[in-house]
């Protein structure tokens, strides 16, 4: 996995709530057997017209945000289904890291799997974000994940919580199962104590 | 010992390591797989040259893109990424020697009917599946919830996950419901109380007399939304009901292990005085048949009562709510019980059980539909066979409704099961997003019992006039 460690980049606001797996990738898009190539049929639905056209208003059409990297969206983001296929999409497209005030849980988890890194923050510096990203490709976001901050293009800064574990794995682009496989010695433990105890399981 | 939540004790059950700092690896008992979340976590073991770790405990079966009509036999009822998709599953289901249901198995079904229906899924289990609803298996006392793909991956190789423990929220539901009144009421009432972020970091365990007198069926319907309301995880003690139901499935435990399983099962309730760090208390008297009207689930009210305005709301949700109105076509102020609808789906993994199909057929008796297109999928091959064996199945078939194979179906319309942008759909499935069921699809979620009722009038209706 691709290391995270700064990132200077265009912001794109998309202050609607409740932004769910199935506008970030409907499902028509998870016949794949593949994660790539996903990135053209994010937000499929407010994208592209019936006709398969873009749609001019939609945000990330508009030529100041197609580059972006940084999403700032409303609260309780990625709510719905567990598809990764979501933030494989995003990644594809070319988004590192997305802020709001929440996250739905599982969505959460798959980000850091893929590299991505959301940030929650509260109300306040999200909007404060939301009115930064409104200004088009000249504001220019920056995030510091050693430091765990934002920072606006006016120089606003913003601290964000992080789990250690998941900090760690993302700076360093780590991968959960190697991690795990060191560790096959407890889970032998475990399941052969597990087994005495319940072995109807 | 300190006292300790249901939770809590599934969860202090299976730890297998735990760092320094709190962050666990969760020992996985049974590890659900279907077509559509799974491909590329095989993908990624063959590159890595790892197995599976547990094969025993890895249940594999194709749901999402199935088709559900009768000639499924035949291939060219799929398109071409679908029957990939299926066909992936096949092969990784023999290479890695997984249980396997294949689309020719009458047991065959959606991955959270078939797992309680073959006794995979026991009460104190953790149970993880690529795929949110997972959490119907809670129901069980089993710690349940979905997972990514790159999580399954994990499963496979490592039989664990990782994890942090979530924090514990209680939502009571006192009292006994009203007529009419179902499971799929309460858990949507619920996500209207706490909103679809109001269970997020939580695992919820639903308890109080309205969850005791559910049957099994009715309380996987109220688990299986638990992701809907931002929970991981749903909950409820296993009891006696909880045993019989499991008692003489072909993967419960036997004999001498019957009953250790059962002494440890009766140790598994959340004690008198354990901590919760949130309580939600709802009188199962005040709940009433709801629908939903926008494209949140948490967009839920009574039938009796009218659609709002985008004004009665506050903050970022006032533009969500407006923009739920335009999509959902619907202006304030107008009733919910006379919007017209143009299609009945009922099933699902929330609603495809043979209870939802006995309720819905109640209804229809005697009746015949007043939509565009009615359709039934049940959950699963045995469900299907139960319900023709019952007499269901001629009463749906004259009623003019579908009565189709088994299989996820409408609920996502992955599978041909589609239908035009703009119709608007009673469906009993789980979420009525923008664009779910189809681009410009219109759905209204609501209990079988309602979604017959709307089927026979045309409109969304309350099923209490027709009892």
């Amino acid at each position: 996995m691709e290391k995270f460690e700064k990132l200077t980049g265009i912001a794109a606001p998309m202050p609607l709530v409740n932004i769910d797996t199935d506008m970030i990738i409907p499902k028509q898009f998870l016949k794949t057997i593949k994660r790539s190539g996903l990135g053209v049929n994010l937000f499929d639905e407010m994208r592209y017209d019936d006709n398969g056209d873009e749609i001019p208003d939609f945000v990330l059409n508009k030529p100041q945000y197609r580059e972006a990297e940084i999403l700032v969206a409303g609260d309780n983001f990625g709510c719905g289904s567990s598809r990764e296929h979501a933030p494989w999409a995003l990644k594809d497209f070319g988004i590192k890291a997305v802020v709001s005030t929440s996250f739905a849980d599982i969505f959460y988890n798959n980000c850091f799997k893929n590299g991505i890194l959301p940030i929650a923050l509260p109300k306040d510096a999200v909007e404060v974000l939301m009115k930064d990203a409104e200004k088009g490709s000249n504001a220019r976001m920056t995030i510091d994940l050693e430091n765990q901050t934002v920072t606006s293009s006016d120089g606003e800064s913003f601290s964000f919580e992080l789990d250690g574990f998941k900090k760690h794995c993302l700076m360093n682009g780590l991968d959960d199962i190697g991690l795990t496989m060191e560790k096959a010695a407890s889970i032998d433990t475990f399941e052969a104590k597990a087994e005495q105890a319940r072995p109807w399981v | 010992m300190s006292p300790k939540t249901l939770y809590d004790k599934i969860w202090d059950a299976h730890v297998a390591h735990e760092a320094e700092d709190g962050t666990c690896l969760l020992y996985i008992d049974r590890h659900l797989v279907h077509e559509v979340t799974s491909p590329q976590a095989f993908e990624g073991l063959r590159m890595a040259g790892r197995g599976v770790r547990a094969p025993d405990k890895t249940i594999a079966v194709p749901d999402h893109n199935v088709p559900t009509t009768l000639d499924r036999a035949n291939a060219e009822t799929m398109t071409e990424d679908s029957r990939v998709q299926v066909e992936a599953l096949d092969k990784n289901a023999k290479d890695f020697g997984i249980h396997y249901y294949p689309v020719s198995d009458v047991r065959q079904g959606i991955v959270h009917i078939v797992g309680p229906e073959q006794g995979w899924t026991l009460p104190g289990m953790t149970v993880v599946c690529g795929d949110s609803h997972t959490a119907t298996h809670g129901a069980f006392g089993a710690l349940a919830h979905g997972i990514g793909t790159s999580e399954v991956e994990h499963v496979l190789a490592t039989q664990t996950l990782i994890q942090r423990k979530g924090k514990n929220m209680k939502v009571e539901i006192t009292g006994k419901l009203a007529p009419g009144v179902t499971a799929k009421d309460i858990t949507l009432s619920v996500i209207g109380e706490t909103g679809t972020a109001g269970g997020t970091g939580y695992v919820i365990e639903y308890c109080g007399e309205a969850i005791r007198d559910l049957s099994m069926e009715g309380r996987m319907t109220v688990c299986n939304m638990a992701i809907e309301g931002g929970a991981r995880a749903g909950l409820i003690a296993p009891d006696e009901k909880t045993f019989e139901y499991v008692q003489g499935r072909p993967h419960a435990p036997k004999g001498a292990q019957w009953e250790a399983a059962l002494a440890w099962w009766k140790t598994l309730y959340s004690d008198d005085d354990a901590h919760w760090d949130k309580v939600v208390t709802i009188k199962g008297e005040d709940i009433a048949p709801v629908v939903t009207w926008g494209t949140s689930p948490e967009d839920v009210l009574p039938i009796t009562a009218d659609v709002p305005s985008a004004d009665s709301f506050e903050g970022g949700k006032v533009g969500a709510a407006q923009r739920s109105l335009d999509y959902m076509g619907l202006q304030p102020g107008q009733k919910l019980s006379d919007i017209e609808i143009d299609t009945v789906f009922i099933g699902s993994c929330t609603n495809g059980r043979i209870e939802d199909l006995r309720a819905a057929a109640e209804i229809l008796k005697g009746k015949k539909i007043a939509v565009k297109r009615a359709m039934i999928v049940p959950g699963s091959g045995l469900v299907r066979a139960q319900a023709e064996e019952e007499g269901l199945a001629d009463i749906f078939k004259e009623a003019g409704f579908e009565w189709r194979l088994a299989g996820c179906s409408m609920c996502l319309a992955m599978n041909p099961d589609q239908l035009a942008p703009g119709e608007r759909c009673a469906a009993t499935s789980n979420r009525n997003f923008e664009g779910r069921q189809g681009r410009g699809w219109r759905t209204h979620l609501m209990s079988p019992a309602m979604a017959a009722a709307a089927a026979v009038t045309g409109k969304l209706t309350d099923v209490r006039e027709m009892m």
